[in-house]
């Protein structure tokens, strides 16, 4: 045996990641089908977490599936916005093919779809168990499987973690995220408005795909300025602006350089980069989502 | 003897007045669609227990929550003293509860007690919402007006009941000290207040003990009939509506089962839809409408929450819509619920429907009986602005659920009125065509697969 080759070089292995209906020809069905979700597929920024949330699956080893072209939306969209109708034609379409297949266990990084899975389809006819990404990285690292390390340290690094509500207030998941970022052994600050009193980025309910109403502010960048006061360390100076009492402490300055904003939603991830783009620091905060974060710590990206 | 007979009387028409005009909610309230709440009696007791009589939610801001239950538990308590005034008042007996001895020592300090600290928290009340500017969550187009004068007028009440009290106790001291007699209980504060009183003509002093006595009874009987009239009904259905909660997670939205037959029957011909429902005389009823145009398109529980709703506007305030400036505000979709359903089937004795000006960008209204609860209250520029984030829903301290409406109000505006805004329309057709919400092509669903790579890590 040779040495460890020295990380300069690491060794990548080329996947495909296999089909529901690939599994089907040779007889068999995967233990989990990985969801990916339209803005998965389609948005090119959420894609990149699509792919590391793949190499970790592949990383692990895990029996998984996607439906690929057999995917349609779940109608997460149209049902919020009213169209109960399309939203019912979506969920049997999906329910058949997911059916049709056998699947008992699903994942998705989309919190949208995993709510509207996980609490909407059992009334058509579809009863799987549904796991959010985070949940699923959470139990991957309480495994061992994952142990992030290898890769890029995240060391000291300030993160903060905004909340999705189809995730935290809609389904009562809130510290798996948490965990999953505890893991990095970064410098984890919490925003005023978080967990149960989280604020919306503003693109739930359907508003991704409209212009907002009137107003005076866009929610993504009253949402964003908070991340940003609280990484920071400015968060004091935004009291004014909300009714939410503090315990915090007099403000310590931080630099923004390096700072994380750590989402688990598509549509999040869209609205803090929007916003922080908006507030001209996208050269120092980056927006990342919890599956890029981890894939990349574990040293798996290639 | 006349003052017995006279209080029996007052008693009689008060109740009576009362009954009839919760009565009335109650009729109100059942013009809501029939929604089946039964069972699940463990989970809505527990729930009942820590939601409604345990505060749970109102202590996620610690300030308004200490003096709100200030005031709770002295509602709780000194109604206890309510019911020796009644006996008292009905068989001429006086302080008739004295038998329970060092009991009712401590019973009479302790309403002292809390009555002292109501008066205070009160004052805080009233500082919050009064002083300028208001706390954010007192202020709002909803909030003008009767409301607002009615937020007052509970205070007011509150305080005079107190004052009433107290003065009725220091009264009765003087008396007795005059009579040199022994008054039975502990008064740690009207002792003071007692040496404020003429301590000579024993006339005056049961001229003002009496007063004391009348004005608080009378105020509480007065106060039981304004309840039905204002938001501060809430002290009676903050608890059936806590039981009544929606049990499911808040993300799950109510499935239409109308639509669930037709999807199915469209899917597979040989599906048999069931026979739409008939009325008393065999012939069919008229379809339900797909959403909520107006109040008896709500469920009766919507109707129910507009009931309980004290218009504290925790919701409106954690609303990221009403935050950010638009013209959502949950806490106007519940009170316009309420407004409307009084306007247009039966009224309390006291009504005044909230009515917007140009502050709310509303038309105005000239055909009360025909404006309905959307559009001629709620318009679908504050519907279109909700996110559903669940923060209104997930703030309530009594478990009002304002999104229910807003999502059941926008599935009227999709599906009975095509009303959704063009850029919906084209998400709508979107998923449609390509199974996305964007206008990208279906074959291209797995293309973030290609060139995937992962890097080998050596295996510990």
């Amino acid at each position: 045996m040779t040495p460890t080759s020295s990380p300069a070089t690491p060794a990548k292995r080329q996947f495909t990641v296999p089909t529901v209906a690939d599994l089907a020809a040779q007889g068999k069905t995967p233990e989990i089908l990985f969801w990916v979700g339209c803005a998965g597929a389609f948005d090119d920024r959420y894609k990149r977490v699509t792919r590391a949330f793949a190499r970790i699956l592949e990383h692990v080893g895990t029996d998984y599936a996607v439906l690929g072209l057999e995917e349609s939306c779940t109608g997460d969209p149209a049902k919020r916005a009213g169209n109960e109708f399309l939203f019912q034609m979506q969920a049997m379409q999906n329910i058949t093919t997911m059916n049709g297949y056998g699947i008992k266990k699903i994942v998705t990084a989309c919190p949208h779809c995993f709510n509207t899975i996980k609490n909407e389809y059992p009334a058509l006819g579809g009863e799987y168990e549904v796991i959010h990404h985070s949940t699923y990285l959470q139990q991957l690292i309480n495994e061992g499987k994952v142990a992030v390390k290898g890769g890029e340290s995240f060391q000291g690094r300030r993160i903060t973690f905004h909340d999705s509500c189809y995730l935290g207030r809609a389904n009562n998941i809130y510290e798996a995220p948490r965990d999953v970022l505890a893991a990095l052994d970064a410098d984890l600050v919490e925003m005023k408005r978080s967990r149960a009193n989280g604020l919306c980025c503003g693109a739930g309910g359907a508003q991704m795909w409209k212009e907002p109403e009137p107003g005076k502010k866009d929610i993504n960048i009253e949402r964003t300025e908070e991340a940003l006061a609280t990484l920071s360390g400015q968060a004091a100076a935004l009291d004014n602006l909300r009714g939410v009492e503090t315990e915090r402490t007099a403000p310590s300055e931080h630099s923004l350089q390096g700072a994380i904003i750590a989402v688990s939603c598509p549509f999040c991830m869209t609205m803090m980069s929007d916003g922080v783009k908006n507030k001209e620091q996208e050269s120092a905060v980056q927006v990342f989502d919890l599956a890029e974060l981890i894939a990349s710590a574990e040293g798996i990206n290639a | 003897m006349l003052q017995p007979i006279l209080f029996a009387l007052l008693l009689l028409v008060a109740f009576g007045l009362f009954t009839w005009q919760v009565r009335k909610i109650r009729a109100n309230i059942l013009v809501g669609r029939d929604r089946d709440m039964s069972g699940h009696f463990s989970e809505r007791l527990n729930k009942t227990v820590l939601v409604a009589f345990g505060q749970q939610k109102m202590f996620k801001r610690l300030t308004p929550a200490l003096l709100h239950l200030v005031v709770y538990v002295s509602f709780l308590v000194i109604n206890v003293e309510v019911i020796e005034i009644i006996i008292d008042g009905l068989f001429g007996t006086h302080r008739v509860l004295r038998f329970l001895g060092s009991v009712y020592d401590v019973m009479m300090a302790t309403n002292e007690l809390l009555a002292v600290l109501v008066i205070v928290a009160v004052a805080a009340f009233w500082w919050r919402r009064n002083h300028n500017p208001p706390v954010r969550r007192f202020t709002g187009p909803e909030l003008r007006m009767w409301p607002k004068l009615d937020a007052n007028i509970i205070l007011y009440i509150e305080v005079a009941l107190m004052v009433a009290l107290l003065f009725m106790n220091a009264a009765d001291i003087r008396l007795h000290e005059l009579r040199r007699e022994e008054l039975p209980g502990t008064f740690p504060v009207s002792q003071f207040l007692a040496g404020l009183l003429p301590a000579g003509s024993e006339t005056a002093l049961e001229v003002l003990e009496r007063t004391g006595w009348w004005i608080h009874i009378i105020g509480i009987l007065l106060f039981l009939n304004y309840l039905p009239s204002s938001k501060h009904f809430h002290i009676i259905m903050a608890f059936p509506n806590v039981w009544y909660s929606r049990l499911v997670p808040q993300g799950q939205f109510s499935n239409v089962e109308s639509i669930t037959h037709e999807v199915k029957a469209m899917m597979d011909p040989s599906y048999e839809v069931p026979a739409p429902p008939v009325g008393p005389d065999g012939s069919a009823l008229a379809p339900t409408p797909f959403g909520v145009k107006d109040v008896e398109d709500l469920a009766w529980t919507n109707l129910m929450q507009a009931y309980s709703c004290t218009e504290c506007g925790r919701c409106t305030s954690v609303c990221p819509a009403n935050l950010t400036g638009k013209l959502l505000s949950p806490r106007k979709i519940i009170m316009d619920t309420r407004d409307r359903v009084e306007e247009k089937y039966n009224s309390p004795l006291i009504f005044h429907p909230n009515v917007y000006g140009e502050e709310a960008k509303h038309e105005p209204i000239t055909d009360l009986a025909n404006a309905t609860l959307l559009r001629g209250k709620v318009t679908p520029e504050e519907l279109w602005a909700c996110t559903t984030c669940n923060a209104c829903v997930e703030s309530c301290p009594v478990n009002i659920n304002p999104l229910e409406s807003i999502v059941e109000m926008r599935r009227f505006l999709v599906l009975e009125e095509s009303a959704a805004p063009n850029s919906l329309n084209i998400m709508f057709s979107n998923i449609e065509n390509n199974g996305a919400p964007w206008a990208f092509s279906p074959s291209d669903r797995l293309n973030w697969a290609d060139d995937l790579y992962v890097a080998e890590k050596a295996t510990v």
